[in-house]
């Protein structure tokens, strides 16, 4: 594309306008192309000039996402991309910035920064691109790998106890949390849009298959054969109903969800019903602690609510300063507070 | 000033249109020190001693000193905290070695500092502070007051500053903590007396911090600093008083300014030459915290400050900020800049501009908090994996932190390359008078984003075209300084990626072919070696050749400095050289170095600069090295030059 077409007022772009010139590098059928996709289909229906989108990542397979992207772009350091990109963002609130990340680069070496920028709510959007594993450094467990699993570092099989990235989110204050899976196209395109769209940060957790080093352990919730019984879409105002033939739901039973058969004298009115809007976060951490086997796992968004934005909040205090103390001047500046003369 | 013309309080027993009846001397210069519990108010009445003296026209120069501890338990040793000024009718340039008079508040004072009180000195004491419980917890078996040696070797005021205090606030209806917290400006007060100091100021500023809040607490402390001022006055115990002329300053209007608080100054100054907005992202660390609280008070220019979660993710938001077009800047000391290390390799490696400022203090880890060294230069040249070189640049006074922290900017955006401004806790928290320039005197720095073909360098002709007659953005083609060109997102047409993997050269796509690898990390090298070029001439005071060069570097400069112009002012052979630049070093610095028989590297480390002067120019430099939290006194540099031309 020509940058007098990217100067026009209204760019028509499509996909192809989104795909850099560099050879893509991860292994065939990796999880990872199928999220790269769905991006370049989202990216140009935003509206927004192609040289306003920056996307940020740590170190990690998925890291590499910047470079087959045609925008700009910051490929850092294991952890440090919600740093970074809170650095891009506080300096030009003017610009649609993206990171991405995985489980290991934001939830271990990057935790730290993961919850500040959540909870400061920049207008930020996190893909996290869970693969239960270190791909990059082949096959060391994650810390979303299940207790027992059996990688490189752990030959007798893991004895950590994994976290949820939803539950961290959550409990970090995030505005808009979501999930989806790599192969669910439809649903991982809606997704990135309501992300795109979200006023703060959006934080996206894709289950990724990693079919090297971890293959197929998110089969209960891409293998479309199964699937309806492992996972519930989430939809706003709606109960939870899920299962092959959508005779299943949750309901709460005080504090706890369980799983009822519709029918026998449970309706759809007894079902729990999703409200993404909801002020308080407990709804969404009720359902982000919801795993498979014992539960369906959570899909779509879990909560989108407003709150004020960090970077708008600087620029506006930059703003106030001015308007209040005018513009600074560094002679009044320098001659402030006691001076005295010598002839 | 003539203390006739000093208005005297209600409570004065003085007869304010009568004679002095005190003896008024002439001398040059004075050194004092206040010393008591960190909870004393010592700092703030050394700060108002200082503005006094600054404003009246002496020189002055300070070294605040406190313990790491808000508020170690009262009247123990690790509690005390201490502020020495050096005012002056000459020209100075350090806080000074020995302290002619001392004012200790208690015991545990008395005991940490009477040591640097020179034989004859004025000693103040609260007399009252001296009781058992203190006494001990000073770790006094006797009272040291009754020691004949001590009142044999210093001239001992025993003030009953508690009590007298108290009566001075009697009737204001103040509990008793309240009323004692007044007793230092009793002390204050007594040592303006002391040294024929105007109370004007002082009373102004206490009429504004609290006049309107809390107008007893204003009037007591009021009341406490005349009531001071009388006892000097009026009481037998002093029979003469001082006056330290003022000193022949170049001519102009000055100020009063600190080093963090320069520094400050400074960044904001070059932001607005290169007509950029200032990134400011920090983690509170002593003592450089302070830089962080002064750039959030200047919103109003421009400046966007951002307290990070900690000192990686500020470093980190630095190269964001970087990236996105700002002048990015973060500041820390050893223990910050150790963390920042990765992120830093990352500027390095995406050529991006940022200022480090290090606010150098004692090490190694948590060290001494509070107290000064300059033992990070090893540290800010080589702190990193990889060759990852950094321009390096120190300040030697907080004044200069103003100038050569724009100099560090301007080495940024020229060069496009992170940049290390190194200060240390002596100057960031020391102050000095300052002539106030004018920001007219500073010309613009220019910064080049480039936008669409025209500025993206690449041309057919030299191989970065796309095929198609026309230059295709390269982000990594360099310029004749060797900085690549500064594209920034927003620019339509010059999207591209960076990042921490090797870089091909020019294009920028990531590359780890072995030729290439080489040549980039020279390029790298060679483009900060090339910086030389472009900084000024190092300077030599005294003789061109000869038996002894003296060469320093950062906060020491006052020290050094006074210590060589007295041995040359007695005829001496001796030089002395300054370095403000530490990378890439002045171009002439190798000539200069190997033009004296001997060269004394001093330093507050165990010999940092003398391993590269000794690695870069084979030099056998000889080092004085103090590692003690401590300035140098001017007389430990005398000593060692005195050994080292009679050896």
């Amino acid at each position: 594309m020509s940058a007098e077409i990217a100067n026009s007022a209204l760019p028509v772009l499509t996909a192809k306008d989104f795909a850099s010139d560099q050879e893509i590098r991860w292994c065939p059928r990796c999880g990872d192309y199928s999220i790269l996709a769905q991006m370049k289909k989202v990216l140009p229906t935003l509206g927004i000039p192609r040289e306003k989108f920056v996307f940020v990542s740590g170190i990690g397979c998925s890291s590499r996402f910047p470079y087959y992207v045609n925008t700009y772009g910051f490929h850092s350091i294991h952890g440090r991309a919600p740093a970074i990109a809170t650095g891009v963002k506080v300096a030009r609130p003017d610009l649609q910035v993206w990171v991405i990340t995985g489980d290991g680069d934001a939830l271990s070496i990057g935790g730290n920064h993961l919850m500040h920028m959540l909870r400061r709510n920049l207008d930020l959007k996190v893909i996290l691109f869970n693969n239960r594993i270190y791909g990059l450094t082949k096959g060391q467990y994650s810390p979303t790998s299940p207790v027992g699993q059996k990688t490189k570092s752990t030959p007798m099989g893991s004895v950590d106890n994994p976290l949820s990235p939803l539950c961290y989110a959550i409990g970090s204050e995030a505005t808009f949390v979501a999930r989806s899976v790599d192969v669910d196209i439809k649903h991982l395109t809606y997704v990135l849009e309501r992300a795109a769209h979200h006023k703060g940060t959006a934080f996206v957790e894709v289950y990724q298959d990693c079919n090297i080093f971890n293959h197929d352990a998110f089969l209960y919730a891409s293998d479309k054969s199964i699937k309806a019984d492992h996972i519930v879409y989430l939809e706003h105002g709606k109960p939870l109903v899920f299962g092959k033939d959508v005779k299943k739901g949750v309901r709460l039973n005080g504090m706890h969800p369980e799983v009822v058969e519709l029918g026998k004298g449970v309706g759809e009115d007894d079902l729990l019903f999703h409200d993404e809007k909801a002020t308080e976060p407990s709804l969404a951490f009720l359902l982000s602690r919801m795993k498979y086997p014992d539960f369906p796992e959570p899909m779509g968004i879990f909560r989108a609510v407003e709150a004020p934005i960090y970077d708008e909040q600087v620029a506006l205090q930059v703003e106030t300063a001015i308007k209040k103390q005018g513009a600074g001047n560094f002679d009044e500046l320098f001659n402030s507070g006691d001076t005295w003369n010598v002839d | 000033m003539s203390s006739t013309e000093v208005p005297i309080a209600e409570v004065s027993p003085a007869d304010p249109n009568g004679p002095d009846p005190k003896k008024l001397e002439q001398v040059e210069s004075v050194v004092i020190r206040f010393c008591g519990d960190s909870g004393d108010g010592m700092q703030l009445v050394g700060g108002q001693f200082t503005n006094v003296s600054a404003s009246f026209g002496n020189d002055v120069s300070t070294l605040p000193d406190f313990p790491a501890e808000i508020r170690a338990p009262a009247g123990t040793l690790a509690g005390v905290s201490g502020f020495q000024l050096n005012f002056s009718s000459l020209d100075i340039f350090t806080p000074g070695d020995a302290v002619d008079t001392l004012v200790a508040m208690n015991p545990a004072a008395l005991k940490t500092n009477v040591g640097d009180l020179r034989r004859g000195g004025t000693l103040i004491v609260n007399v009252d502070e001296f009781e058992k419980g203190n006494l001990q917890k000073a770790g006094y078996e006797a009272n040291p007051l009754d020691d004949p040696d001590l009142i044999a070797k210093y001239q001992l005021h025993r003030v009953p500053m508690t009590r007298l205090n108290r009566d001075a606030v009697a009737g204001l209806g103040l509990g008793m903590k309240e009323a004692d917290r007044c007793k230092n400006f009793f002390a204050l007060g007594l040592v303006y007396w002391l040294y024929d100091r105007d109370r004007k100021p002082t009373e102004d500023h206490i009429t504004e911090k609290f006049g309107k809040k809390n107008p007893t607490v204003a009037e007591a402390n009021l009341r406490a600093l005349r009531g001071g001022f009388n006892y000097g006055f009026s009481t037998e115990s002093f029979t003469t008083h001082y006056q330290v002329p003022k000193a022949k300053l170049a001519p102009g209007k000055y100020r009063k300014i600190e080093g963090n608080e320069a520094t400050v100054w400074g960044l904001v100054t070059a932001a607005k030459r290169a007509g950029k907005t200032i990134f400011y992202s920090g983690y509170p660390i002593t003592p450089a915290s302070g830089i962080l609280e002064e750039l959030a008070s200047l919103k109003h220019f421009g400046v966007k400050t951002f307290q990070a979660e900690d000192e990686i993710a500020a470093m980190s938001s630095v190269c964001g900020a970087a990236f996105a077009g700002h002048i990015a800047v973060t500041a820390s000391s050893g223990p910050g800049i150790c963390l920042k290390g990765e992120a830093m390799g990352l500027g390095v490696m995406t050529e991006l501009p940022m200022i480090i400022v290090d606010v150098q203090r004692g090490g190694p880890s948590t060290g001494l908090p509070t107290k000064t060294e300059q033992s990070d230069l090893l540290l800010a040249m080589f702190g990193r994996n990889g060759d990852s070189p950094i321009p390096i640049l120190a300040a030697s006074s907080p004044g200069d932190c103003f100038y050569l922290v724009q100099e560090a900017v301007r080495i940024a955006l020229e060069f496009m390359t992170p940049v290390m401004f190194l200060t240390d806790g002596y100057i960031a928290n020391g102050a000095e008078p300052w002539m106030i320039p004018s920001f007219s005197d500073f010309p613009s720095i220019k910064v080049e984003h480039p936008t669409g073909k025209a500025g993206a360098w690449g041309s057919e002709e030299n191989g970065t075209g796309n095929g198609h007659g026309e230059p295709e953005f390269q982000p990594y083609l360099r310029n004749e300084k060797g900085a690549r060109p500064w594209a920034i997102p927003g620019t339509p047409g010059l999207e591209h990626r960076i990042g921490g993997l090797e870089k091909a050269d020019i294009t920028g796509n990531v590359d780890y072919s072995p030729a290439n690898h080489h040549k980039m990390v020279m390029n790298r090298i060679n483009k900060v070696k090339g910086i030389a070029n472009h900084i000024p001439l190092q300077e030599v005071l005294g003789p061109e050749k000869g038996k002894l060069l003296v060469l320093s570097w950062g906060g020491t400069y006052g020290a050094v400095r006074t210590a060589v112009q007295s041995c040359l002012a007695e005829g001496k052979s001796v030089a002395h050289s300054h370095l403000r630049y530490l990378n890439p070093f002045p171009r002439n610095l190798a000539e200069i170095v190997k033009g004296y028989e001997k060269v004394l590297i001093p330093e507050l480390n165990s010999g940092q600069l003398r391993l590269l002067i000794r690695g870069n120019y084979l030099v056998d430099a000889v080092g004085l090295n103090k590692i003690q939290g401590k300035p140098f006194l001017v007389n430990e540099v005398v000593q060692k030059i005195d050994e080292l031309l009679e050896s």
